[in-house]
């Protein structure tokens, strides 16, 4: 095998860390599409479950306390009642009613 | 009437039932690339070996005008037969009746020749090409999952049973594979899914073809719940004709014994495969090959998660298992998937009389807070109760990296390994030489005028000192350091030595594993 050979052989790998020791490796489907983690912000209100906004109960700049209703998001028969989480302010809200929105879609952001 | 005469009213009515769905319903059948269910079974099965009861049975629905129809063999196609002249139970859904629909009658044929497999202890295969529970019978498809569902539940770990998919298996049909040892699937015809695309749209808005939600590439790379992928029906009936010759009729007999063949060592040369740099990828499936008869390696769920190999072979004319970290993919980590893979298979061996035998080579858990928050701990802790409860002959062989956690659920000593060996390149330590000089030198690494010098002497040194086979051995985890060419007889000579290996766990109704 000739150096270029070898080069292109080399190539096909990556490097891979595991407790800052570097191995030569392939990656497998399920690692490149792994999720990466973020911390929870309690200031953006995002979709539990894909479903329709059937109803909003906030307007922008309202402000709102710990368990107030937000909105009523309706998937699978059920009408699951949106809680603000946090005391605050609506700063915006991302969704209108009757739309129909994908798991994790931000519906509302306060501040 | 005269016998003659009678012969030619059983001979008709036969043909009736033997007919099917009928022409245009084989027709769409053909039409889409699928056998039909009785072509199925006769290219399965040895030929003429082939043998059906329960022709004549007729359905039992009586509502929406149902008793007026009549379904041949009410959808289900039951038997005997052999495979390499094994005994086999089979049945096989024909969804050009009444698209294969599971009614009252039809699972009655199955659970029945679920109960004969059971009495016979021979192996049980289910051929599933069904549009599911057969709406008009309402309760009684549902009673009949259910009752399917028990037997295959009962006869786990007593009979091998294989499920094949050669259409579509939906709802609480999927159930019953799920629930057996090997689901074999088969390109573009294989649909299988607890909810499909049209409810998925309905309620939740998301849209996705039947293949990318559960073809068969998605089970057998992505959800782990198929075991053999094939790209025709033709090759997936070759792919269980070669598990059937390596597994044995029931849990009370050994796999049978096939005449002793040596490996093809111009092909497959252990010295070649294995690269001198412990940081280097190689094929463990060569190793593999350079270890077994004839250099046959039958490999179970190739496509999910590639990081751990599993699979039969022979040593001696006797099936083993192999299990082993596989470099090539991820260093050859342990992960949640590569944990439940290794396990289920750890524990079908040890239900089924086939030796265990462990090459390790791995650099620990793969870490990552997508792994830890999967649960890693739950599915890693399966491999170690897997191994501990295994009462078959386990051998390991450590041919390189053993780290930490790893090294001890690879199969270790401590886990009541029969036979312990190593490689001279071995290395079998609490961590990598990196992380454990980072840790046990930090001071003097941190303090020195140029830490990175400091650390890589520091490395070199406890590499050096930890990084190999000898301190194991000096405490007899390690029971012999071999070359790695002597490995196929030192493989060879443990499993006669514990052929009569008899072992009793204490006495208990069933464990708790971490399912």
């Amino acid at each position: 095998m000739n150096m270029k050979e070898e080069e292109k052989k080399e190539s096909k790998y990556s490097t891979f860390v595991v407790h800052t020791a570097k191995y030569k490796t392939l990656l497998t489907k399920s690692f490149m599409e792994r999720k990466s983690w973020e911390p929870e912000n309690t200031n953006i209100i995002k979709a539990i479950i894909p479903g329709n906004i059937n109803k909003i109960m906030i307007k922008k700049g309202d402000v709102v306390k710990v368990g107030d209703r937000l909105l009523v998001l309706e998937a699978m028969k059920m009408y699951n009642q949106i809680l603000s989480p946090v005391n605050g302010k609506i700063k915006s809200i991302k969704v209108k009613e009757g739309e129909i929105v994908a798991k994790n879609a931000i519906l509302v952001e306060l501040e | 009437m005269s016998i003659k005469q009678k012969t030619h009213d059983l001979k008709k009515r036969m043909k009736g039932a033997l007919e099917g769905g009928g022409e245009r319903a084989i027709e769409k059948q053909k039409s889409v690339g699928k056998m039909t269910a009785r072509e199925r079974i006769i290219a399965l099965l040895d030929p003429k070996s082939f043998h059906e009861y329960d022709l004549f049975v007729e359905h039992a629905a009586k509502d929406f005008d149902m008793d007026k129809k009549y379904l041949p063999g009410d959808g289900v196609i039951t038997g005997t037969g052999t495979i390499y002249g094994y005994p086999v139970c089979i049945y096989a859904q024909d969804f050009t009746v009444a698209g294969g629909s599971l009614g009252y009658m039809h699972a009655k044929k199955i659970t029945k020749i679920m109960d004969h497999a059971m009495r016979l202890k021979v192996p049980l295969i289910g051929i599933n090409d069904s549009g599911g529970a057969r709406i008009q019978e309402g309760v009684n498809s549902l009673a009949g999952y259910g009752e399917i569902f028990y037997r295959n539940t009962q006869a786990s770990g007593v009979i091998p049973q294989i499920s094949v998919i050669l259409g579509p298996c939906a709802g609480g049909a999927v159930y019953s594979p799920a629930l057996t040892d090997f689901v074999f699937v088969v390109q573009n015809i294989s649909k299988m899914f607890i909810t499909g695309p049209e409810v998925i749209k309905t309620v939740l808005g998301e849209e996705i073809s039947m293949e990318a939600l559960g073809g068969a590439r998605v089970h057998a790379e992505k959800t782990g719940n198929a075991h053999f992928y094939a790209e025709s029906e033709q090759e997936c009936f070759e792919q269980i004709k070669q598990l059937i010759s390596f597994i044995p009729w029931n849990n009370m007999r050994k796999a049978l014994t096939y005449l002793k063949k040596e490996p093809k060592q111009e092909e497959y040369n252990i010295g070649k495969i294995f690269p001198s740099d412990a940081k280097q990828p190689y094929d463990v499936r060569d190793v593999i090959r350079a270890i077994g008869d004839d250099s046959a390696f039958l490999e179970v769920m190739t496509l999910f998660a590639p990081n751990i190999v599993i699979g039969f072979s022979r040593l001696n004319g006797e099936t083993v298992g192999f299990v082993a970290n596989q470099p090539l993919y991820l260093a050859g980590v342990l992960d949640v998937d590569s944990s439940d893979k290794a396990a289920r298979f750890i524990r079908y061996c040890d239900a089924f009389n086939i030796p265990l035998v462990t090459l390790v080579d791995l650099p620990g858990y793969l870490p990552g807070v997508d792994q830890e928050h999967a649960g890693v701990i739950r599915h890693g802790a399966k491999v170690l109760y897997a191994y501990s409860e295994a009462t078959v002959p386990k051998i390991t062989v450590i041919v390189r990296k053993a780290y930490g956690g790893g090294y001890i659920g690879m199969c270790s000593r401590h886990l009541k390994a029969d036979f312990v060996f190593a490689w001279p390149t071995a290395e079998i330590a609490v961590m990598g030489p990196e992380g454990a000089a980072n840790i046990i030198f930090k001071n003097e690494i941190n303090s020195a005028e140029d830490p990175d010098k400091v650390r890589q002497l520091k490395i070199k040194e406890y590499k050096k000192k930890f990084a190999n086979p000898y301190v194991a051995a000096a405490y007899g985890y390690v029971d012999a350091v071999i070359e790695p060419t002597e490995t196929r007889d030192f493989l060879i000579h443990a499993l006669e030595i514990s052929q009569h290996k008899s072992e009793e766990g204490p006495k208990k109704k069933h464990g708790i594993p971490p399912f």
